[in-house]
Formats: C-alpha cells, sequence, structure tokens
C-alpha cells in the first residue's frame, strides 16, 4: 500500500492514526465510527463484520441441529418397538437421509467454521477476516443452502437416498423425481460456503497475526483452523466434481455413472469418499483445537509438548486423505490393496493418541478446575476414546466386512462425532460465550446439563453396538420382532430422548444467561489467549491498539502493562499485515467496508442454483444476474481526498 | 403396527423372523464368521486395556491436585519423567496398532486362500427388494432357480457370484460371512464355508431403496444329502393343477397379469421381472422375509402387496374374491 504521495497533504487533511497523540476515549470514538456499520435491515444484511456473521453462522447451525434432531427422535420412535408404523418407509428414509446430510453440511462444518470465523481475529490479534465481504457472501450462501434442502422437505421433493447419495439408486434411472438434484445442489451451496471461508481464514491466520505471534506462538485453535481449511481446501473440490458430475447425468444425459453406457458407480463413491473422509477431521480437529484451549486455561498451566500437539493436528490432517478406502471395503476391490488402507487407517490413531496424552499430561501438572468446559473435555476424553477405539476395529478388513453397514457404525461414528466434536462444542460455546455476550452462562445449570447429556448419550448409543453385532444393518425403516432387537433399541430410544433434553436445557441456558446471566470481564477465566485482552463483547474494532505478543500465553505474562502497536489509520479501515513465519510488521493494508452486493450476489447464484435442478440453460441465464452484482461487489473504490501518504 | 401379523393366527412352523441368533455377527456358522469373532475378540482385549490406560491416566492426573509453587499460568518445564512416559506411551500404541494390523492382515489372507478352490457356485442376482437365486450347471435343462432363499451344503466352499439389476445392494449373511457388495455393471464374489446344519437368515446391507428393509434371505445349510434331494425337487417343473379350484387358479396365473412377471416352470406363465414361482409354496418366506409363508399370508399378499410391503414392484391388481381363492389355491399347489 505505497501509493506515491501527489501531494504533501495540509495538516488539516492528514490521515488520523491511533498513537501517543490519539488514545483512550476519542481513539475508541473515531475507530467505533470507522468500524461500525449502518443501523436497520441493510446494515444488518451489508455487515462484514466478522464477529456478527460468525454468531449468525453458529446460532443457524444450532437451528439445524435442532430440526435434525428432531428428526433422529421421530426416528426412534419409529424403532423403538419392531415393525412399528409410526412412520412409512418413505418418511423414514426421508428422516435419515435429512438427518445426515443436515448434520454434516449444515450443523457440523458450518458451526466449526461459524466459531473460527468468530474467534480467529481476536485470537489473532486484527480487526477482520481477510476477505470480510466473502465471509458475508459465504454466510448468505449456507443459509440460502439450508433453507433450499428443507423447502424441498417440506414441498416433499427431499433427498432420500442417504447422505452419500449413491448412485445408481440417485442416478437418473431410479432416482425419479427432483430429490436427488435437491440433494445434489445443496450440496453446492454448502461446499461454495465451506470453501469462501476456509480461504478467508486461511490469509488471515498466515497474514494478520499480530506481531510478534510467530507461527510457533500461534494458539493451538488457531492451528487446528489452519490446518482444517487447508482440508476443507483440498477436499471439497472431490465433493464438488461428484455432485456437479451426478447433476450433470440427471439434468443434461451424460453417462459418469451409468454402468450400461460404461459409466462407474465406483468412481462416484471414490470421489465422495475422498471428501468424506477428511470431512470428519474437519470436524474433528477443530475439536480438539477447543479441547487444547479449555485445558490450558482450567489447569492454568501452558499445554504440555506444545510441538507434539501441533504436528498432530498437521500429520491427521495430511493421514487423512489416505484413509477413504476403509468406508469400500465391501465394494470388492482388489484385496492385497485393502491392507494399504488398514495400516493408514491404524496410523491416524497415533497423533490422536499423542494429543490425547499431552491433554492428560497438561491437567497432571497443572491445576484442574472442574467448572463446565472442564467437565465437557473429561466427558470428550472418556467418550471420544471408545469411538476412536472402535474405529481402530473397523480398520481391519475382516472387522469391517461383518459391521459395515451395521448400527454397530452408527454407533462408532456418533461416538466421534458427538463425544468427539459436539461435548466439545458445549464446552466452548459454554467457554466463551461470556467474551461474545458479556455474560456467563449458569455454572449450576451447566453441570447439570452435561451429566443428563453425557449419561444420556451412553445410554442412546452403547447399545447401537450391541443392535450392530446383533445384526440390525443401518438405515431400515424396522426390524423383525424375535431377532433379539427389542431392548437395544427400546434403550437407544430413552436414551436419544434425554439427549434432546439435555440440548434443549443447554439451549435454555444459553437464552437465559443472555439475558440474566452474570456479568463477565473481559478475562472471567483467567485465560492466556488474546481473546481475552480486548472487552466482553468486543467492540467493533476488536481491539483499540493492536497487541505486540512476546509468547504463547501473551496474557499470563503480560497482564497489565500490553504491548501494543500504534499507527493504523483510525478514519477509515485499515489491517495491519506481518509476514508469513514470524509475524513481523509488513504492510498496512485497508480492509472491505460494509455491503449490501455480497448478499445480492448470493441471492443471485442461489437462484441460479435452485433454477438449474429444473432447466441447465438456469446457469446460463442466471450468470447474468450474477455478473452484474458481482461488478456491484468489486466496483473499484475512488482514491479518497486523503491520499495515502508514503511511508518514510 | 401390526400390519405385519395381519394373518398372526396362522404363523406356521417355520422359524423365520421368530428367533434369537438366526441373523447375528456372533454365531459363528461359518468359516469367516468363526474367525471374525476370533479376531474380534483379540481387538476387544487390546482396546479395553488401551481404554484403561487413557481413563486411568485421566483420573489419576485429576486426583493429582499438587500445590503449584507459581501462580497462574506458569511456564514451567514438565518433568522428565512425563517426557518419557510420552515416548513409552507412542512406543505403546505403535506396538499396538502394529500387531492389530498384522493380525487383520493375517486373517484376511488365511481366508483369501482358504477361498481358491470353491466346490460348486451359486449365482446370486439382486434386484429392488428381492434376490434372484441361480445353481448353475452345464446343462442348462439342469438349472435350477428359485428367490429369497439360499441353500448350502455344510463344510462345503461354495462361491456366490453376486451381481446386481438395478441399484448397488449388499449380500450378507452375518452368521456365515461379512459383506459383499452387489454392483451393477460388475461382477462379484463372495465365498461361504457353513460349518454348522441350521437356518440363518441374511439381509441386503447397502441402502437400496424404500423397502431396504424388507429384502432378507432365508439360508438354509443342511446335509449334503439334504442339500441334493432339494436340489432334485427343486429341478422338477411345476406341479399341475389338481382340483378344479387350483385350474382355475392356474389358468388366471397364467394367462392374465401374473404372468407377464412371473416364471413358473413348465407352463406358459415365463415372465423375468418378478422372482421365479416354480417351487413358490416350498419356500419360507413371501416376499424376502417380509413375512411368513402361510396360506393366510400368501392371501395378504396376493390381494394387496402394496400394504404389505409399501413401494414394492407388485402392483396392487383387485382379484375378485374368487379369482384370489383359485390363485391362493393354485400357489399353495407350487410345493
Amino acid at each position: 500500500m505505497k501509493a506515491p504521495a501527489k501531494r504533501k497533504p495540509r495538516k488539516s487533511e492528514r490521515v488520523m492514526r491511533d498513537g501517543p497523540d490519539l488514545t483512550g476515549g476519542e481513539l475508541e470514538a473515531r475507530l467505533e465510527a470507522t468500524w461500525s456499520r449502518p443501523k436497520g435491515v441493510i446494515g444488518w444484511l451489508a455487515s462484514v463484520d466478522h464477529k456478527e456473521i460468525g454468531r449468525r453462522y453458529i446460532i443457524t447451525a444450532l437451528a439445524f441441529l435442532a430440526m435434525a434432531g428432531l428428526l433422529a427422535l421421530h426416528m426412534r420412535l419409529q424403532l423403538m418397538l419392531p415393525d412399528n408404523d409410526v412412520m412409512t418407509p418413505a418418511e423414514f428414509n426421508e428422516a435419515f437421509t435429512m438427518h445426515g446430510t443436515t448434520m454434516m453440511f449444515l450443523f457440523a462444518v458450518p458451526v466449526m467454521q461459524g466459531v473460527q470465523i468468530y474467534l480467529t481475529p481476536i485470537m489473532v490479534g486484527t480487526r477482520a477476516m481477510a476477505f470480510p465481504r466473502l465471509t458475508a457472501f459465504s454466510y448468505y450462501m449456507y443459509l440460502f443452502g439450508g433453507l433450499f434442502l428443507w423447502a424441498a422437505h417440506y414441498l416433499h421433493f427431499g433427498p432420500d437416498n442417504g447422505w452419500f447419495n449413491y448412485v445408481t439408486l440417485s442416478g437418473p434411472q431410479y432416482g425419479v423425481g427432483k430429490k436427488s438434484d435437491a440433494w445434489a445442489q445443496t450440496i453446492t451451496f454448502t461446499e461454495v460456503a465451506a470453501l469462501a471461508v476456509a480461504v478467508t481464514l486461511v490469509a488471515t491466520i498466515l497474514k494478520q497475526r499480530a506481531p510478534g505471534m510467530t507461527l510457533a506462538r500461534m494458539p493451538i485453535f488457531v492451528w487446528a483452523t489452519l490446518v482444517t481449511s487447508l482440508m476443507v481446501i483440498f477436499s471439497m473440490p472431490a465433493i464438488a466434481l461428484v455432485s456437479g458430475l451426478l447433476l450433470s447425468d440427471r439434468l443434461v444425459g451424460t453417462q459418469f455413472f451409468n454402468p450400461a453406457e460404461h459409466g462407474d458407480p465406483l468412481l462416484y463413491q471414490h470421489l465422495f469418499w475422498f471428501f468424506g473422509h477428511p470431512e470428519v477431521y474437519i470436524i474433528f480437529l477443530p475439536a480438539t483445537g477447543f479441547v487444547s484451549e479449555i485445558v490450558a486455561t482450567f489447569s492454568r498451566r501452558t499445554i504440555f509438548g506444545y510441538p507434539i500437539v501441533v504436528l498432530s493436528l498437521v500429520g491427521t490432517g495430511i493421514l487423512a486423505f489416505g484413509l477413504w478406502v476403509h468406508h469400500m471395503f465391501a465394494t470388492g476391490l482388489p484385496r492385497v490393496g485393502y491392507s494399504f488402507y488398514t495400516a493408514a487407517s491404524m496410523s491416524v490413531s497415533i497423533p490422536t493418541g499423542l494429543q490425547i496424552f499431552c491433554w492428560i499430561a497438561t491437567i497432571w501438572e497443572g491445576r484442574p478446575r472442574l467448572q463446565v468446559p472442564m467437565l465437557y473435555v473429561i466427558g470428550f476424553i472418556i467418550t471420544f476414546v471408545i469411538g476412536g477405539l472402535s474405529g481402530v476395529m473397523i480398520a481391519a478388513v475382516p472387522l469391517d466386512l461383518q459391521v459395515h453397514d451395521t448400527y454397530f457404525i452408527v454407533a462408532h461414528f456418533h461416538y466421534v462425532l458427538i463425544g468427539g466434536a459436539v461435548f466439545p462444542l458445549l464446552g466452548a460455546i459454554t467457554y466463551w460465550f461470556p467474551k461474545s455476550t458479556g455474560r456467563m452462562m449458569s455454572e449450576a445449570w451447566g453441570k447439570i446439563g452435561f451429566w443428563i447429556i453425557f449419561l444420556g448419550f451412553q445410554l442412546a448409543f452403547f447399545p447401537m453396538h450391541i443392535a450392530g453385532l446383533m445384526g440390525m444393518p443401518r438405515r431400515v425403516y424396522t426390524y423383525p420382532a424375535g431377532m433379539g432387537l427389542e431392548l437395544p433399541n427400546m434403550l437407544s430410544t430413552i436414551g436419544s430422548f434425554v439427549v434432546g433434553f439435555a440440548v434443549a436445557l443447554f439451549v435454555a441456558n444459553m437464552v437465559l444467561s443472555f439475558w440474566r446471566g452474570l456479568p463477565a470481564g473481559p478475562d472471567p477465566w483467567d485465560a492466556p489467549s488474546l481473546e481475552w485482552a480486548t472487552s466482553s463483547p468486543p467492540a467493533w474494532y476488536n481491539f483499540a491498539h493492536i497487541p505486540a505478543v512476546e509468547s504463547r500465553t501473551p496474557l499470563w505474562d503480560s497482564k497489565d502493562d500490553f504491548p501494543v502497536v500504534q499507527g493504523l489509520r483510525v478514519d477509515d479501515r485499515e489491517l495491519l499485515m506481518t509476514t508469513v513465519i514470524s509475524a513481523s510488521p509488513d504492510i498496512r493494508e485497508p480492509s472491505a467496508t460494509p455491503s449490501i452486493w455480497p448478499f445480492v450476489s448470493a441471492v443471485a447464484v442461489a437462484v441460479s442454483f435452485i433454477g438449474s435442478i429444473f432447466s441447465p440453460w438456469a446457469l446460463v441465464v442466471g450468470m447474468i444476474p450474477v455478473a452484474i452484482a458481482l461488478t456491484a461487489w468489486f466496483w473499484p473504490k475512488l482514491p479518497g481526498p486523503y491520499a495515502e501518504p508514503q511511508i518514510t | 403396527m401390526m400390519r405385519r401379523g395381519l394373518c398372526a393366527g396362522v404363523v406356521s412352523a417355520p422359524c423365520l423372523a421368530g428367533c434369537t441368533g438366526i441373523q447375528t455377527t456372533l454365531g459363528g456358522a461359518g468359516a469367516d464368521d468363526t474367525s471374525f469373532i476370533r479376531l474380534f475378540a483379540t481387538f476387544l482385549v487390546v482396546c479395553l486395556i488401551m481404554y484403561v490406560l487413557v481413563v486411568g491416566g485421566l483420573a489419576a492426573a485429576l486426583a493429582n491436585r499438587k500445590v503449584l509453587t507459581v501462580e497462574s499460568g506458569a511456564h514451567h518445564e514438565s518433568s522428565p519423567w512425563l517426557r518419557s512416559a510420552l515416548i513409552g506411551w507412542t512406543v505403546l500404541v505403535a506396538i499396538g496398532l502394529t500387531g492389530l494390523t498384522v493380525a487383520s492382515f493375517f486373517v484376511d489372507r488365511s481366508a483369501a486362500a482358504r477361498a481358491k478352490h470353491p466346490q460348486f457356485h451359486v449365482k446370486v442376482i439382486a434386484n429392488q427388494w428381492w434376490w434372484d437365486v441361480i445353481y448353475m450347471t452345464p446343462d442348462v435343462s439342469q438349472i435350477v432357480h428359485t428367490a429369497n432363499e439360499l441353500h448350502l451344503p455344510v463344510g462345503v466352499e461354495a462361491e456366490v457370484q453376486l451381481q446386481s439389476n438395478d441399484v448397488i445392494h449388499s449380500f450378507w449373511v452375518p452368521n456365515l460371512a461379512g459383506k459383499q457388495d452387489l454392483i451393477p455393471g460388475r461382477t462379484t464374489d463372495i465365498q461361504l464355508l457353513p460349518t454348522k446344519v441350521g437356518l440363518y437368515r441374511g439381509q441386503c446391507a447397502e441402502f437400496c431403496g424404500i423397502q431396504h428393509a424388507n429384502m432378507a434371505l432365508v439360508v438354509t445349510v443342511e446335509s449334503k444329502v439334504d442339500f441334493l434331494r432339494w436340489l432334485a425337487q427343486q429341478r422338477r417343473p411345476a406341479f399341475a393343477p389338481a382340483t378344479p379350484l387350483e385350474l382355475a387358479g392356474y389358468r388366471y396365473v397364467t394367462s392374465r397379469e401374473c404372468s407377464s412377471c412371473h416364471n413358473i416352470a413348465g407352463t406358459p406363465a415365463s415372465g423375468q421381472i418378478g422372482p421365479d414361482l416354480t417351487h413358490l409354496a416350498s419356500r419360507r418366506t413371501i416376499a424376502a422375509g417380509t413375512m411368513p409363508m402361510s396360506p393366510g399370508n400368501l392371501y395378504g399378499w396376493v390381494a394387496d402387496p402394496q400394504s404389505q410391503k409399501p413401494g414394492n414392484k407388485m402392483p396392487t391388481i383387485g382379484l375378485a374374491s374368487n379369482d384370489l381363492h383359485a390363485v391362493v389355491a393354485y400357489l399353495e399347489r407350487l410345493k
């Protein structure tokens, strides 16, 4: 940003910067004016503030969690008794498809990305995301994709072929109607959103860290965010390809997956799982980031083995791309080749095992405080390790061939995804709630809620291991009496309602605490990382002065006289860019202002995506409004009256 | 809720969906399932040990409430023994995983080696939502065609060739062995070595559409003598109608809607879309395990297949009651 100064600015039009002359209340007022957004509906839609967008992501994802959870309860009622007829087969099949698709694409990934959008800038000490308008655009794409899927469900063309939507069942011949198209375009929406967020997060983390926050001083959660965002960038194109090929088979008569025309149904599975397996780690690794932050804070000790935890994250992220065939052991690929995937699947438990050791060692050497976030961490370790070990079991081909596509697998991945990701998420929400709202969640209700959900979860999902071993396949709308499946299914149904109650309790605690919670200071937990250095909730501009970082735990090391950097413009949105590895100050960069055009662009793209399931020409015609909206979005900004002076 | 029990009063002796242990991975009635049970037990023991170590470590760490000399958030060096413990833990995990991987590899290899020399072949073709079963012989007149039931001689290695006519299904008889998908456009296979005489239930294990839940297969493992007797009985063409009612049924079945989909060997009914009916009444279930074979259930099925198994491909024709009596009487004759 070294624009040449055309003339020497007069004193009255000199740019304003924070610094010794401008600090305290006057600085905050000016920053507030620069970084806040217009009020009203248009202003709300135009917001590019990462805190607002992150919060919207989280609340929307929790709403989808509730809807998919209610479907799960409905299915559990159907399965409570053998030969039950609470649901018709068609309703059941649509229910488990909607449940899986919603949980994976509309809850788990977006909620993690929402937390990442909220936390990353304040954890690395910057004022905004790298591409704030792209972040806003991603939220609208995600929201429209989710609304589209659920509208399809209520208009009776909701997908019903499972969250994996295998061909040839979903292909043009057997997948009649628009159900598969609705699935495939929902995926397109969410993958566009996830890719946009991932790119933004990587750029923010690599270029906008506070001066002095070298890679080796980054909070573990930021490392987890970096790794998962890179995983999104490498894995999402595979699902983009597969949903695109499927749509093309269905809409314009290509034959990619039609065996009668030398297409290959297994090609679909390879592409799907090349995305699908990393997806699990895209959900799980941010959760391990939560755990590392919570464990350190509540043990009052820096994380044990920081380099090991970081390398474990990176190692898991790489290994995750070499495991996809373990979802395909029953497809009849060459059997010796399976052994490679067995070994690879086993080996991914080594980095996870190392992380677990480091957390336990941190607790061992620290002084653990058993507050709600820490309880969730303990519940996470106890629960997740069961899922990890059953994962070791199904990595073995002879074991997987028996339990593949049975309730054993249903048990396994709910232990991994609820135990491994939702428990840490609930801990994380409790932990960062005061930062976001300025109020504490109720500790007493939090503890009661933890015990209910922890025990209810075990009751709901442990019996599923048994049901699977006793021969109950997945995705069956009913099962015959007399095969010994009655008891495990009854227990699972009871447990699932306990879990549903506990989730409702958690949400009630959030809502009530938002209004009546105890006021929280900037740092209620005595935590070490930068987000606790700013007010709760943070101001629009996050930090009045950009902090300077001298250690991994800046707040523990210099709580009162916090070093800062000065000299950023306060009359215009400006960010400090730092170098990738050592985070030395590099350049100053303007940051985008609120704009309605990301919203308009998202509407235009949504119209063309949804139209395309009815006619491929919708994509062609739809390009016109998309082009207009994007042109307005990227319209160059004329230089202001105060040209940027040269730094001398 | 009692839709399937419409004719519960006439549920007859065949133990179909009424026996614990006919569809379980822990039954051990086939060579592959027996090695599954052994390998599963090995994994279970190793995993339990690891689990106890992790949870025990966590409990010890929480109980270890020593007083720190420094106030919160100290950058203290970790104790050397913890670093050694980390190395020990890594080595332990690696050894455990390597051992399990090797064990899994050898079980897999030995199953593959055993399966190299099957003694006879059966072809199973999956359809939405039933199993077409064909006993192949070089002499085409001797080919046996049946549906939704598989008979296997005990102690004989059988190779089941698997194909699909529509979507992906998965062949799974848990008491005998693991799964194998049936993929349109490909032929896959699974080797079965049954070791115990008995009646087992298999079920499609890959979601295949609206009636995935009702796509079962009855597997009868019997002595070689019984098996050959069964095979010989299946080779016979269908019995001719013996009473006037059966004759009326025969005329209806062979000249009206039924014959456009179903085949009955030795009659003009030669449809190739639905299950072969030549020896329908000798089977244990109706509609791929949807209900036990009995006169009452047969009435229910022929009268209204769409309420018994919603979405299946057999339409409800709306037979007049005298036609219904006749058709069921004739089908009962097809032993």
